[in-house]
């Protein structure tokens, strides 16, 4: 964790946003707040909405209500070309990598340039290699992503995510399906992009280990809504149910083990609704 | 019924979104010709032997029938004329989407289910511009140019059966061909392959676009490519058949 205070800053504030897929509300009420220069985390089981949030941050999908303020601008106002050109101050690393299949990671991670910006090819060449070196993977730069293992996959896709100086770099599960060499590397390397690019991060992710181990500040979602946040310890000693099951990976807490059902028993023995399930 | 209105709806929408992509796409030409090459040069060799039996199948079949009525000489317009107006285009449109429509219409579903597409949207990158359009355009480009080749090939097949095997005399065949087919009946042709062009690869990148981002999902998108750009070719040529009437 940085040593030193950064001034007060919020880069992105989420206030009072409620969002709904279909039926089914994802967001009710869902506050939080993201300092610049810091990590921070937002955590919560499989299905809390963590990706929606990521998709709400960037645009992608609109709020029902609320305010998602992005780097001064609200999101949900933006469209077109000033939707695109608070884009190009983000970046955002996916789960899988989300490389172009038909490039190579050189023109992988020059493509965001060379849409974006006019630079002399010799200028792109050496920004792409100084950003490939970052990520320890220059000499890979002539591979095709399927010649890639998961882990260089994502290593290449943060050399594309970095290559136009985003302030803010967004994390989708960044360490999931990563052997341990692999997530430690992974690990150090936003911490490290973190601090030497003065970038803010935003780390979604359900590694409770790994998230703890180098954001500033975690949000844990659940129900809706952020139902804790602090610094690690804070977290790792809090009292809140919510919290205590998710860091400690217990079954039995708010949230559920079971799918809402019809009752066991009554299932089994063909007295209760035969479907066995309800909603 | 309102869903198929609703589906028609939406592919018009988006044929709109994409017109309006293609002028900015029209300012990358590699990226258009490298779709020319995938779509067209690619289906070259299945477009090749086709139009090769089907020329050859119309050789047998015209001098049989014409043969009846003593018309074997005219074999070579028959021959022309079926392929220029009708065959020709219409076996490559359903070739194409065989081929190039699966082809696109996975490619495209596959982006969208490993999240190539939304990473261009977040490097604020519109892939109707840059994935979407260049396909349209290259699709577009290629089928007039597959249907040219699929005549000649057609016309050289039915010559090969007609005068080589069957004995119709050679100049006979080329002469009243060329006195009999006019330029009507090529534009003829021409304005049918660009219409089936612009179905058959509008469709595919829909569907692809559109897909479910999972493996059935698109599965799915690549059968409905094939169903739905055979069915829209036939109803469209009999449309711009009757038109040309």
């Amino acid at each position: 964790m940085p040593a030193t205070e950064l001034p007060r800053s919020e880069v992105v504030e989420v206030s009072g946003v409620r969002y709904s897929a279909g039926p089914r509300v994802i967001f009710d009420d869902l506050n939080l707040s993201v300092a610049r220069g810091r990590i921070t985390a937002v955590m919560g089981p499989s299905g809390t909405g963590k990706t929606t949030l990521l998709r709400l941050l960037t645009g992608q999908v609109r709020a029902d209500a609320g305010s998602i303020r992005v780097l001064g601008q609200d999101v949900s106002q933006l469209r077109g070309a000033s939707l695109y050109a608070l884009r190009r101050r983000m970046g955002m690393l996916f789960q899988n990598g989300a490389l172009l299949t038909d490039l190579n990671v050189f023109e992988n991670v020059a493509f965001p340039v060379r849409e974006n910006a006019r630079l002399p090819e010799a200028v792109l060449r050496r920004l792409v290699l100084m950003k490939l070196e970052a990520v320890g993977l220059r000499g890979a730069a002539e591979l095709m992503p399927q010649q890639l293992s998961g882990g260089m996959a994502r290593r290449v896709a943060l050399a594309r995510a970095i290559v136009m100086d985003p302030e803010i770099l967004i994390y989708d599960e960044p360490f999931v399906g990563l052997d341990p060499v692999s997530m430690g590397i992974i690990v150090r390397l936003i911490r490290r992009l973190n601090d030497a690019l003065g970038i803010t991060s935003i780390v979604v992710s359900h590694d409770v280990r790994e998230v703890l181990s180098i954001a500033d500040r975690t949000y844990l979602l659940a129900n809706g809504r952020a139902v804790a946040s602090g610094s690690s310890a804070e977290l790792q000693h809090s009292a809140e149910p919510a919290v205590r099951q998710f860091i400690t990976g217990s079954e039995d807490g708010p949230v559920a083990f079971h799918y809402p059902a019809e009752d066991y028993a009554g299932t089994l023995l063909g007295t209760g609704d035969d479907k066995g399930r309800g909603r | 019924m309102i869903a198929a209105i609703r589906s028609i709806g939406e592919v018009f929408l988006f044929l709109l979104r994409t017109l309006a992509a293609c002028l900015p796409a029209l300012k990358r030409p590699g990226l258009i010709a490298r779709q020319v090459y995938n779509t067209g040069a690619r289906s070259l060799i299945i477009i090749m032997l086709c139009g090769l039996f089907v020329g050859m199948v119309l050789g047998l079949q015209g001098y049989d029938l014409l043969s009846r009525f003593g018309s074997e000489s005219a074999l070579g317009v028959a021959a022309a004329l079926g392929l220029l107006k009708e065959l020709g285009p219409v076996v490559t449109a359903l070739l194409f989407a065989g081929r190039a429509g699966t082809s696109l219409a996975s490619e495209i579903g596959l982006m969208r289910a490993t999240d190539q597409l939304t990473a261009m949207e977040v490097m604020a990158v519109d892939p109707m511009r840059h994935v979407v359009a260049p396909r349209f355009l290259g699709g577009v480009i290629a089928m007039p140019l597959l249907v040219a080749i699929f005549n000649v090939i057609g016309i050289f097949g039915a010559q090969l059966v007609g005068v080589t095997l069957m004995g119709v005399d050679g100049g006979t065949f080329w002469s009243q061909m060329q006195s009999a087919v006019g330029v009507d009946d090529v534009n003829e042709g021409l304005v049918k392959s660009l219409a089936f062009g612009v179905a058959c690869t509008l469709l595919a990148v829909y569907q692809g676009y559109h897909a479910q981002p999972t493996a059935e999902g698109v599965g799915l998108a690549t059968t409905r490519t094939v169903i739905a750009s055979s069915v829209l070719v036939l109803v469209i040529d009999y449309m711009l058949t009757a038109a040309f009437l």
